[in-house]
């Protein structure tokens, strides 16, 4: 798994840069992964993106099927994004403030 | 890349090597106990996002629900260790879950209530939060405390030490070339265990698709080990039950829809190997072996309902299972799922591994302290043990902190730079870093009980393997980096390859099977409780392991150096 930052959406703020717990994540002109296969996947960057830029996948190697998670912040709220691989899109709403069911 | 370093010099009273959960927690109760005094966090990445954490976490897994006592937590986690516990660390841990599960809520971490205002309980030992933002919530506490620093981005490669005592540490600043020299009254130790010694599930390009954060990488033990410091149970690998590709927790299948484990006839095995956490891989393992696989999880016929929740419930800990259903339309209502046991962990949190200390968290280097996961003979700490380890730890510093930090011998820190920027300047290396890990993790599997050996093992497999290691060992000495984050790997390198000549020993040292697939001796495969009713601790003697078999510590006792 890794992720991809949209070089058009990055405004290059830095803000996955500061987060990535392996320090991954380089900016020039847009934010960048320099290599993917250390990335641990845990959308900690995903999250922390005020554009929506960064998409998570699951490699194929571990069984991904090119779908892509992005998130974006609104408050307490975060709005998941998954395109799967026909296009469809399945948007699922989170609240920080209500615990998981399980 | 500027291959000039320039050294500079922080002195504080009271220094964090690591800012997961236990060194939070250790700054924020030295805060609490003590009217001044500074403390500094040296963190390898960002403390926001650090550590085991960084995700989120799905439950609390150790408290002490209405009805039970930390004496009966004790007893779980002494038996499901096979009795290698330290009963003075469990229950001064065990004591102190619940106010650090209280402390969370107070951070504004959301717990689930019941009508009567009690947390409420996922089976017998766990409650359940909504753990996405346990790790910002932690930091923010931390970064609004006016005597806390925090050196983000900062990669510890060795503790200075004087006279048997720890002074400090030095480190590099992953973003610029600067070597930092921190001296300190008191050293807490809180790096976190290791990953990344065996050949993980996935070992192309989802490597590090794995469960402990492949960032964890052994420093705060190797530190410890080359420094001379005793080690106990190292041998006691952790191997997590997990949901295959994703390498996502089964617990939330398990606990929450009661999903059982089944094998491809939809045998439920897991009643036949026993229910401790290394039975419940070894079942698996075992199922697998003798051609009954695949194993999974089983929850074909739970409700939509059922399904919408745990796609939240993933999606706060580990996003990319829910991805993995959405995006092959395989939910678990639909299709079980699926798991395999992951590459060996060395992880102090979750079995016994890490350094031997006193009952207040001090190691056998005077003046440095360990807490979560590299503090050795508590199992079972989970997120809220770690907690109230450096809970304990940050008041017990306390004792160094009252005199000044001593001074830094600064020609050390003068031939430490001129070392490295040799490294940094260096264009004659043979190998390169991430060749000799891969090599590393293959030695590891095949000889020392890896995936592909079933994590089993014998004395002639494990001797390969220590002279391969060494091997590897000698040939990492002379690599190149390119900038400061090539040259961190290089030191993460070493620490693992330091960490599995311990572990490598530690596993020849006990001759017995205790723990199915955590140690799996194919020599001895069966219990001894004439002869391994010990620990099993090593020191590093003029660069040979001593190993140091010492008693158990029961009900009542307590250990102190």
């Amino acid at each position: 798994m890794s992720i991809e930052i949209s070089r058009e959406k990055c405004v290059a703020c830095g803000a996955c840069a500061v987060v990535c717990p392996g320090t991954l994540i380089w900016v020039d002109a847009a934010a960048y992964i320099k290599t993917p296969d250390n990335c641990w996947g845990c959308a900690s960057c995903v999250k922390e993106c005020p554009r929506g830029a960064i998409r998570l996948y699951l490699g194929a190697d571990a069984g991904g099927r090119g779908g892509k998670l992005s998130a974006r912040r609104d408050g307490a709220l975060t709005h998941w994004s998954v395109e799967k691989p026909d296009g469809k899109t399945v948007e699922i709403t989170v609240d920080s403030r209500e615990s998981n069911a399980y | 890349m500027n291959e000039r370093l320039t050294i500079e010099a922080i002195a504080t009273d009271f220094l964090i090597i690591g800012g997961g959960t236990a060194g939070c927690a250790a700054a924020l109760s030295f805060c609490e106990s003590s009217a001044s005094g500074s403390v500094l966090i040296a963190e390898k990445a960002h403390i926001k996002r650090s550590g085991c954490l960084a995700a989120g976490v799905n439950a609390l897994n150790a408290y002490i629900v209405p009805g039970k006592t930390p004496e009966s937590y004790v007893d779980y986690a002494r038996a499901d260790a096979e009795g290698i516990v330290r009963e003075d660390l469990l229950i001064t841990m065990a004591r102190g879950l619940n106010a650090a599960a209280e402390k969370l809520e107070a951070l504004g971490l959301t717990m689930l209530k019941n009508p009567d205002g009690t947390y409420a309980a996922r089976g017998t030992r766990n409650i359940k939060i909504n753990g996405e933002n346990i790790k910002p919530l932690l930091a923010a506490a931390v970064e609004s405390q006016p005597r806390v620093t925090v050196l983000n981005h900062v990669a510890v490669i060795d503790y200075i030490v004087r006279d048997d005592r720890v002074i400090g540490a030095y480190a590099i600043d992953l973003l610029k070339p600067v070597l930092y020299v921190l001296t300190a009254s008191a050293t807490l130790c809180a790096t976190g265990g290791a990953s990344g010694l065996y050949k993980p599930n996935n070992p192309g390009f989802s490597r590090h698709k794995m469960w402990y954060p492949p960032f964890n990488t052994g420093a705060g033990y190797a530190m410890g080990i080359r420094a001379g410091a005793e080690m106990t149970t190292l041998e006691m690998r952790f191997i997590a039950l997990r949901c295959k590709d994703t390498i996502a927790p089964t617990g939330t299948l398990a606990q929450g829809v009661g999903a059982r484990q089944v094998n491809a006839s939809g045998e439920i095995y897991e009643q036949k190997y026993g229910i401790t956490t290394s039975q419940r891989v070894h079942g698996t393992v075992t199922e697998n072996r003798e051609g009954r696989g695949p194993c999974a999880l089983k929850t074909v016929g739970i409700t939509a309902e059922h399904d919408e929740q745990l796609q939240r419930a993933y999606l706060n800990m580990a996003p990319l299972q829910t991805l993995r259903w959405l995006e092959s339309g395989e939910t678990p209502s639909v299709r079980n799922v699926e798991i395999e046991g992951t590459e060996p962990y060395i992880v102090g949190g979750h079995t016994a591994s890490g350094y031997w200390v006193s009952t207040e968290r001090e190691t056998t280097l005077k003046a440095l302290f360990a807490a979560g996961d590299v503090a050795g003979g508590a199992p079972q700490k989970y997120v809220t043990g770690a907690l109230a380890e450096g809970e304990i730890v940050g008041k017990a510093a306390l004792r160094y902190t009252a005199s000044p930090p001593p001074a830094a011998d600064l020609a050390e820190a003068e031939s430490l730079r001129v070392a490295l920027e040799q490294t940094l300047r260096r264009s004659d290396a043979n190998d390169t870093t991430d060749a000799l890990e891969a090599e590393m993790q293959s030695v590891m599997d095949e000889y020392a009980g890896g995936i592909s050996a079933d994590y089993r093992f014998s004395e002639s497999s494990l001797a390969v393997a220590d002279e391969k290691i060494r091997e590897i060992a000698r040939r990492a000495e002379v690599l190149a980096a390119a900038d400061t984050r090539e040259l961190a790997y290089i030191f993460e390198l070493r620490e693992r390859l330091t960490l599995a000549r311990s572990v490598i020993a530690h596993l020849r040292a006990r001759r017995e099977t205790r723990w199915h697939s955590f140690a799996e001796n194919t020599d001895y495969p069966e219990r001894d409780d004439a002869n391994f009713s010990v620990f099993v601790n090593s020191r590093l003697e003029n660069g040979e392991l001593k190993m140091i078999f010492r008693d158990l510590v029961k009900v009542g006792e307590t250990y102190e150096h």
